[in-house]
């Protein structure tokens, strides 16, 4: 672990050791907040902030905590970090902030958060650490950008609200909406698509099978 | 990857139990001071003075930096809240509609011509209280203020309300009464949902209803909020002629061809004690013991 290189710690995670991809992590959130791009962005915002400086501030401190309370430790941070962000996206994107609402919440149960600040963050300087934590969040960032952009247009017509196939309704229209993109089921389908993308390019992310 | 992150944690695992046994609680102190002086090796910080000390020093550390945060943001927060509960007056009279996005100007220029009275629910006279200090939320649950409520009528689960009410009235360019809104809140299935309804000039049919914050399941409950549901509301009528509080909130669909169809209002799919909980709040709120006094002396003002 001793060598590396930090445009491999902020780059890997993003197709090579894609934190939803290939350790299908954080699946939760990914389900319940890409039915709109506006939500989405917003939620990958949020992440990328407390993964970066829960990772940080993990790091920084990382000699000094017990192993007997570590964990309870890097949830301490992660608890107040997210907690930040709560407050923050309730005075600054209120109506976003309820669409949201408990998911911003969940984010300190996020595995992807907690498993990087033991993973890695226990482990390594406060520079890597803080690279990893953005090389995640941009790896948590892409899959959810891609499910929103299905899921949003081919559920509601839309891009970040802007109409861009004329849903059919009774004044017009040619484009019937498929109903089941609005709802979480179809962000598994997405995910798994992606992993199977994923792993047509990438032949060494394929497990082997027992 | 994961192979050398499981070899480590096991190392790892290994690590405080062996020091608990080999360290006798001297060692462990004196070793936890010098920690702030040299590289120590791992196993000090393991001690019991360190591992109280690095616990109280971060909780002290995160809590002044989420404190910081809620003070320094909360002005904002509570315009936002307030902007939201002026915005959902409007839509329940239909001033603006779901959807629409006024700016904070226009919201509070409409609501600006809205009046607010406070209300004593005992007599349904408006009392000399200030509308833009008095908070009914508030006073519900003030130990002075509050009446608590005789649980045979109690059918909301309202449990105290406040001894006033803060009602908002929509008056057209001649002092014509157009709407009237009342707050109402009740229980549903896992919170109580706080909403406003207007009632057109005749004090019986609905302009609108909007529920402004509950905390019911998504899909389900939460369906409130849909517009759809909301859309149905306008045209329902409240009272009979004989003044009967007449209206019903169905376990299911209104049969819209129906006689009585206006006195009845579609039920949510899947939420049969958040519909419950609706038909509840309208029923309490509208009766003799809240907005039923108030409501006759504003029918007998008008007549």
């Amino acid at each position: 672990m001793a060598n590396l290189k930090p445009k491999e710690v902020l780059l890997n995670p993003v197709f090579k050791n894609n934190p939803i991809a290939l350790q299908i992590l954080g699946i939760c959130s990914a389900l319940a907040v890409t039915s709109k791009l506006e939500t989405t962005i917003t939620m990958c915002i949020a992440v990328t902030f407390v993964l970066a400086l829960s990772n940080t501030a993990v790091s920084l401190i990382r000699n000094h905590i017990p192993s007997s309370i570590r964990i309870i430790c890097q949830m301490t941070i992660i608890a107040a970090l997210v907690i930040i962000v709560d407050q923050f996206l309730q005075a600054y994107a209120f109506e976003i902030s309820k669409q949201l609402s408990v998911f911003v919440g969940l984010i300190i149960t996020n595995c992807i958060v907690m498993g990087r600040a033991e993973g890695f963050a226990m482990k390594n300087d406060v520079r890597l650490s803080f690279l990893d934590g953005i090389g995640n969040a941009l790896g948590y960032s892409v899959i959810l950008i891609v499910v929103g952009v299905f899921r949003e247009l081919f559920g509601s017509g839309k891009l970040f609200n802007v109409e861009i196939l004329r849903v059919s309704t009774e004044e017009g229209g040619w484009y019937v909406a498929n109903g089941l993109m609005l709802l979480p089921p179809s962000a598994f389908f997405l995910i798994g698509l992606f992993i199977w993308a994923l792993r047509t390019w990438k032949t060494d992310q394929i497990e082997e099978t027992n | 990857m994961s192979d050398t992150q499981q070899t480590k944690d096991e190392s790892e695992a290994d690590g405080p139990a062996a020091s608990q046994t080999d360290s006798s609680p001297t060692e462990s102190t004196s070793s936890a001071e010098s920690t702030a002086t040299v590289e120590t090796p791992k196993w000090s910080n393991d001690s019991i003075s360190k591992t109280l000390s690095v616990s109280f020093l971060l909780c002290i550390v995160c809590s002044v930096f989420v404190s910081t945060s809620a003070v320094v943001l909360k002005s904002r927060q509570q315009s936002n809240k307030l902007l939201e509960k002026q915005t959902n007056v409007l839509i329940a009279t239909g001033v603006i509609n779901q959807g629409d996005n006024p700016t904070p100007d226009e919201i509070q220029l409409a609501f600006g011509k809205f009046e607010p009275k406070v209300v004593s629910f005992e007599t349904g006279e408006y009392v000399d209280v200030d509308p833009s200090t008095y908070d009914q939320k508030t006073a519900a649950k003030d130990p002075t203020q509050m009446v608590t409520i005789p649980p045979d009528i109690d059918v909301a689960s309202v449990k105290t309300r406040a001894p006033y009410g803060l009602v908002y009235l929509d008056k057209g360019d001649n002092g014509e009464l157009r709407h009237v809104v009342l707050p109402v809140h009740g229980y549903g299935l896992w919170s109580t949902m706080y909403g406003y309804l207007a009632l057109q000039s005749d004090l019986t049919t609905v302009t609108g209803f909007v529920y402004y914050q509950h905390g019911e399941t998504p899909g389900l409950g939460g369906e409130v909020d849909s517009t759809k549901w909301k859309a149905q509301w306008n045209g329902k009528k409240i009272f009979d002629d004989e003044g009967n509080i007449e209206i019903k909130v169905l376990k299911g669909l209104v049969n819209r061809t129906a006689p009585g169809a206006e006195f009845q209002a579609d039920g949510l799919a899947g939420a049969t004690i958040t519909t419950r909980g609706i038909d509840n709040t309208l029923h309490y709120w509208l009766g003799a013991h809240a907005f039923g006094p108030f409501l006759d002396k504003l029918k007998a003002a008008g007549e």
